[in-house]
């Protein structure tokens, strides 16, 4: 036996429910249902978890504590004057300095050394350990006969409440295929049916079947490719274990490069270049109002707060994305990711009285917020370690689809629950949402340009695409789309800009005297690169 | 945390006393190390903390992942959070996409010995070794499905007698596998050209030019495609 004793009467509902569920659909919730679940019960509603930014070019917006924090917070070099002479001969001279190794960084590598760029990526730990790698239920892209960009463009507009900076929609959905057929072409291998056409599912949101699958290690599968080909240039230059604290700029205030701290030697070096590409992904890391996490180790929203305080306008920083499963037992990965692919292949959400409760493939917010309602109302199981969530009832999945199928489409989750005794091919899993994906971040053009010169972002770490909720393979899209538009852009850029290349920190130099203007103290400093979990017991 | 049970366990033979209830990596972590190696991204996914332990009266060494296992009383344990590793060099696009060219570039791989300890040191229990014998054999197809579920840890290199870098010939042949050996897509070749041609640009400046009101019609509307 699997689970306790204490879930086994709830476990015992959901397996006598079973048979009449399966052919039960769940009705989709109206517009108005929607709007009373998420204001009712989704974390970004509860306003005594935020604050309200009170320096910077983003003052006056409200935004998670624990962000505001660190975006309000001192640099974490030292006295600007103590580091002039490492400043002034810098380290490492480039065309592009690529901060952040993941799926939007190697993208963007690749297309700037195409372009013939001199480029250099920096990242906090090994190339490749990032979100990316982590993301497995799929990358959307309209490349089916019954589906065009138009389609997607209306699905992902809907699913970011219509929030979504339109030309950054354009240009994620109309260089879709052209971002699967380059990640083809690189090697990178999809689900596909016997001839040759791709297997595409639904996620949650879609209209279309336009989810295109590599078993459930999708972004595994564009990490480890991108990586590769990455190495195989010599012409990049790569540096691992060593995070930028603080980008450079010039007496005109644009970005002429970066300081990068070595952890393994904690020694700073200091890189100019002629543009600067941040991509550091998200900051699930930051735990906002205590969840649990889905996201790597180094996800601490570092870029946010590097070009904020180079002057960088951020949007729409006020929403997060709790998704909707993660694992909720065992204990020892608690918060990790359930994919969304278990529910677009047939599982149920199931409550503790054996009953269904939301259309499983309603947008993330939307499933997020039901499974918290169930919770609060008690109709939930509780777990010996005083975690609560809901069923999601993954035998089902054999049932439709015939034995095996669970382990051929699932193995990474088969592998995760049957490390821990738990056979999800005939046993639900227990799941309550996680802390999954910063919807917003640098506010960027469809260029990938911020309202500051020299400095491109792109991927998790910039925000408009998406609005105010991201759909499921967006995001892995987003990363591909716009890493490639950086890389070029920043080829571009970096063959005009000739001189103006001076290395200073004037606008660290102005930060601190911002905060001590407004009295705001500086005993936390930031970029934080990892958390510290250290003599703590989960 | 309730019920806590604290066990001894050993980190490169040093005893800590942790609660039982912790992965290996949160192990690591109560113990107070600051780890900037061996870890990645906490989920089993990137393979950055190989970890070998032993279990008292045991000879058989155990090959996990420190941050999917749970501890066990008296576990003496290291990460191994890196082992050196070749990489051929190679550019794909330069490549022509046959079998016999990962052994041109892997050429070790003929050195396999059929021990089968690669197979068992691996965290995902993947048949490392059936991969290797693909390979050898040209039979990309089977490489690349075998391997498919690789996190490169480097666990099955360490391990093995003849010191072969299966993981990076096994990269090389699901790349050659997904770019010249697959099945093209009819559809999305036809789509890539088709966006090339400019065929959604009117459509999608009419979208563009929509009002909030006039879109959350039109996505109340949609028509949704049935099944999974
Ligand atoms: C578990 C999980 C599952 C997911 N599943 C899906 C899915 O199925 N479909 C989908 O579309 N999306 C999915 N996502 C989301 C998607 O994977 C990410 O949003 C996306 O991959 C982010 O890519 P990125 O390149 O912007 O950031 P990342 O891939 O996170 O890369 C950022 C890199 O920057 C580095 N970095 C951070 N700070 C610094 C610094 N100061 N200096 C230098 N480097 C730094 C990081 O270490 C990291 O290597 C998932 C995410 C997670 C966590
Ligand atoms: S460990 Fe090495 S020699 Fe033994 S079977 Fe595996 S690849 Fe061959
Ligand atoms: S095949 Fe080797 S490198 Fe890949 S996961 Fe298994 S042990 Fe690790
Ligand atoms: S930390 Fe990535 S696999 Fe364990």
């Amino acid at each position: 036996m699997s689970y306790p004793s204490n879930m086994q009467d709830s476990l015992n509902l959901v397996v006598a429910s079973r048979e009449r569920r399966m052919s039960e659909t769940f009705p989709r919730a109206t517009a108005e249902a929607k709007d009373e679940l998420l204001k009712g019960f989704h974390p970004d509603y509860r306003a005594e978890t935020f604050a309200t930014l009170r320096v910077g070019p983003n003052s006056g917006d409200r935004t998670p504590r624990e962000l505001a924090d660190l975006l309000e917070a001192d640099s974490t070099l030292p006295e600007v004057d103590s580091l002039k002479s490492n400043i002034q001969n810098p380290d490492h001279d480039c065309d592009i300095l690529i901060i952040g190794g993941g799926g939007a960084g190697c993208a963007a590598a690749i297309m700037a050394d195409d372009a013939g760029a001199r480029v250099m990526i920096a990242t906090k730990l090994r190339l490749g350990d990032a979100n990316t790698m982590m993301a497995q239920g799929g990358i959307q892209a309209a490349d089916k006969d019954n589906d065009s960009p138009a389609i997607h463009y209306v699905d992902v507009m809907g699913g970011g409440h219509f929030a979504n900076t339109p030309d950054l929609v354009e240009a994620l959905v109309t260089d879709a295929p052209e971002a699967i057929g380059w990640l083809e072409d690189l090697g990178a291998m999809f689900d596909k049916n016997p001839d040759g056409s791709m297997k595409t599912i639904h996620g949650g949101g879609t209209s279309r079947r336009r989810m295109h699958t590599a078993r459930d290690y999708t972004g595994a599968e564009i990490m480890r490719t991108l990586r590769d080909e990455v190495r195989s240039r010599d012409t990049i230059r790569l540096l691992e274990f060593s995070p930028a604290v603080e980008l450079l700029t010039n007496d005109k205030g644009a970005v002429t490069g970066a300081v990068l701290l070595n952890l393994n030697l904690n020694r700073y070096s200091v890189v100019r270049a002629k543009v600067v590409i941040v991509a550091t992904g998200g900051s699930g890391r930051l735990h906002y109002q205590g969840f649990p996490t889905s996201n790597h180790y180094g996800a601490t929203g570092d870029g946010l707060v590097l070009a904020y305080r180079a002057g960088a306008h951020l949007a729409f920083i006020d929403t997060m994305q709790y998704h909707p499963t993660g694992a909720a037992y065992p204990q020892q990965i608690l918060g990790q990711l359930v994919t969304e692919k278990v529910r677009s292949i047939g599982a149920q959400l199931v409550n503790s009285e054996g009953e269904q409760f939301i259309f499983p493939l309603e947008t993330r917010d939307v499933v997020a917020s039901a499974i918290i309602r169930e919770c609060q109302r008690g109709k939930c199981v509780t777990t010996p370690t005083a975690v609560q969530g809901v069923w999601l009832d993954t035998p089902m999945i054999e049932i439709h689809r015939g034995a095996g199928s669970v382990k051929r489409e699932l193995p990474a989750m088969v592998r995760q629950f049957g490390r821990h005794g738990i056979d999800i091919t005939k046993e639900p899993m227990l799941v309550y949402p996680t802390l999954h994906y910063q919807n917003g971040g640098v506010e960027i053009t469809a260029d990938c340009a911020t309202n500051v010169t020299g400095l491109l972002v792109a991927g998790e770490a910039s925000g408009g695409v998406h609005g105010r909720n991201r759909l499921m393979g967006n995001s892995l899209l987003d990363v591909v789309v716009f890493g490639r538009r950086a890389g070029v852009v920043a080829a571009n850029q970096a063959k005009e800009r000739t001189g103006d290349l001076q290395l200073g920190l004037a606008h660290v130099e102005r930060w601190r005297r911002d905060l001590q203007q407004k009295g705001l103290g500086s005993e936390v400093k930031s970029p934080l690169l990892l958390p510290d979990y250290t003599r703590k017991a989960s | 945390m309730a019920d806590t049970n604290l066990i001894d366990i050993y980190i490169m033979g040093e005893r800590h006393r942790v609660p039982d209830s912790l992965t290996i990596l949160q192990a690591f972590e109560y113990a107070g190390y600051k780890l900037i190696r061996g870890v990645g991204c906490r989920g089993g996914f990137c393979g950055a903390c190989a970890t070998v332990y032993r279990l008292p009266g045991d000879y058989h060494l155990k090959f996990v992942l420190a941050c999917q296992t749970r501890v066990e009383p008296d576990m003496q344990l290291t990460m191994v959070p890196f082992y050196p590793a070749n990489r051929s060099t190679y550019r794909l696009s330069e490549l022509k996409g046959e079998a016999k060219e990962v052994l041109d570039l892997y050429p070790e791989m003929l050195r396999c010995l059929g021990c089968n300890t690669c197979t068992k040191s691996c965290p995902q229990d993947i048949d490392v070794l059936g991969y290797v014998s693909a390979i050898v054999r040209g039979d990309l197809a089977a490489a690349a499905d075998i391997s498919f579920d690789c996190i490169m840890c480097g666990l099955c290199v360490s391990r093995c007698p003849a010191e072969l870098v299966k993981h990076n010939a096994a990269l090389l042949s699901r790349r050659i596998y997904g770019r010249k050996l697959a099945k093209k897509s009819a559809h999305l070749a036809r789509r890539r050209e088709e966006v090339t041609a400019g065929k959604f640009m009117a459509d999608l400046a009419g979208l563009k030019k929509q009002s909030k009101d006039e879109m959350k019609k039109r996505y109340a509307e949609r028509d949704i495609e049935k099944g999974e």
